[in-house]
């Protein structure tokens, strides 16, 4: 039997109740202001093969004024 | 592909950890082999597989099982093997192509690696290069034009599509923002094959990550009890406050 990977697996969500949101709360994360809208980004780079990932992270930190950022794994495979 | 996290949103790296990737892999076979012997042994490699982590890794070296999802050969060149691979996180392609090398009984070694997907975010989906992020985030800042931006730099939630979800009521936010655990009434709806002990996403009505959690029921559970905690919770994301803090009153 094949293996599925995650990316293909059917996701169904099923309701235990209903609730409703409140607007004035919290933020639709594709509606943020842009200050938060950076505070919990992500951006997918295509890493030039010159400088390493930390070096990468480095120079985004400062172009965009950022405290920390970080990268999601470094090919240690 | 570098997924790179901004500010708080480094808190969700570890999603990245838990996801499966996809690879393009180059290896060198040390000697001459009939091709269709090497398809034979790649076909063998595809599904489970047991794996020890190699001396450099930072895990516990223990013998573990693997989920190879895809193993498909693109282009076979005399000693050398262009393949694509799809696995479980924490597999090592590296180890795969040294017991290939093993089981043909040439020996084999991984020339080139290059990944391609690492959960969600893979070379097709709003991959930009550190010149396209530099202009974005000018136009933002200058000329007040933020769609390129928005268009590259995507909201940490997106890091986890793949990871099963909850969804709280907004009542519940704020205590689960200061580390309590997830009860029952807190939840509203939930991915329908949550396991025992899986590893969850709790999110809010609107769809932004409140914390990562442990199961500590299956959704049939959640679905037919009214009490009980169903979810332990092991990382908070969203800032304390956001919602305000109900719970307090009661």
């Amino acid at each position: 039997m094949k293996l599925l990977p995650p990316w293909n697996i059917e996701r169904e969500i099923v309701a235990k109740t209903e609730a409703e949101t409140n607007k004035a709360l919290g933020y639709d994360p594709y509606a943020r202001p842009i200050g938060l809208h950076i505070r919990f980004g992500i951006v997918n780079l295509d890493k030039p093969p010159g400088p390493s990932s930390h070096e990468v992270v480095a120079w985004v930190k400062r172009i965009l004024g950022l405290k920390h950022a970080g990268h999601g794994g470094t090919l240690d495979a | 592909m570098l997924p790179v996290a901004f500010e708080d949103a480094t808190k969700v790296i570890q999603a990245f950890l838990l996801s499966g990737k996809e690879y393009v892999c180059l290896m060198q076979l040390h000697e001459d082999v009939a091709e269709q012997r090497i398809r034979d042994t790649f076909a063998e490699f595809a599904g489970e597989i047991f794996q020890r982590p190699p001396l450099r890794a930072s895990v516990k070296r223990s013998v573990r099982k693997r989920a190879i999802y895809s193993l498909d050969i693109l282009e076979i060149e005399g000693r050398r093997v262009l393949f694509k691979i799809a696995c479980q996180a924490g597999t090592y392609v590296r180890k795969i192509c040294s017991d290939i090398g093993e089981v043909l009984g040439c020996g084999a070694h991984m020339s080139e690696l290059r990944r391609t997907r690492a959960g969600p975010f893979h070379e097709n989906r709003n991959l930009c290069s550190m010149y396209d992020l530099l202009n974005a985030y000018d136009s933002c800042k200058t000329k007040n034009r933020e769609e390129e931006f928005r268009a590259i730099v995507r909201p940490m939630e997106e890091a986890f599509e793949f990871i099963p979800r909850v969804y709280v009521r907004d009542s519940a936010v704020d205590a689960i923002c200061h580390g309590a655990d997830l009860a029952i009434p807190g939840v509203v709806k939930l991915d329908q094959r949550i396991t025992m002990n899986a590893s969850i996403v709790l999110m809010s009505l609107k769809g932004e990550v409140v914390a990562l959690a442990k199961a500590l029921m299956p959704t049939e559970q959640v679905l037919e009890q009214d009490h009980g905690i169903a979810a332990k919770t092991v990382r908070v994301i969203m800032q304390p406050g956001t919602y305000p803090s109900l719970w307090k009153e009661q």
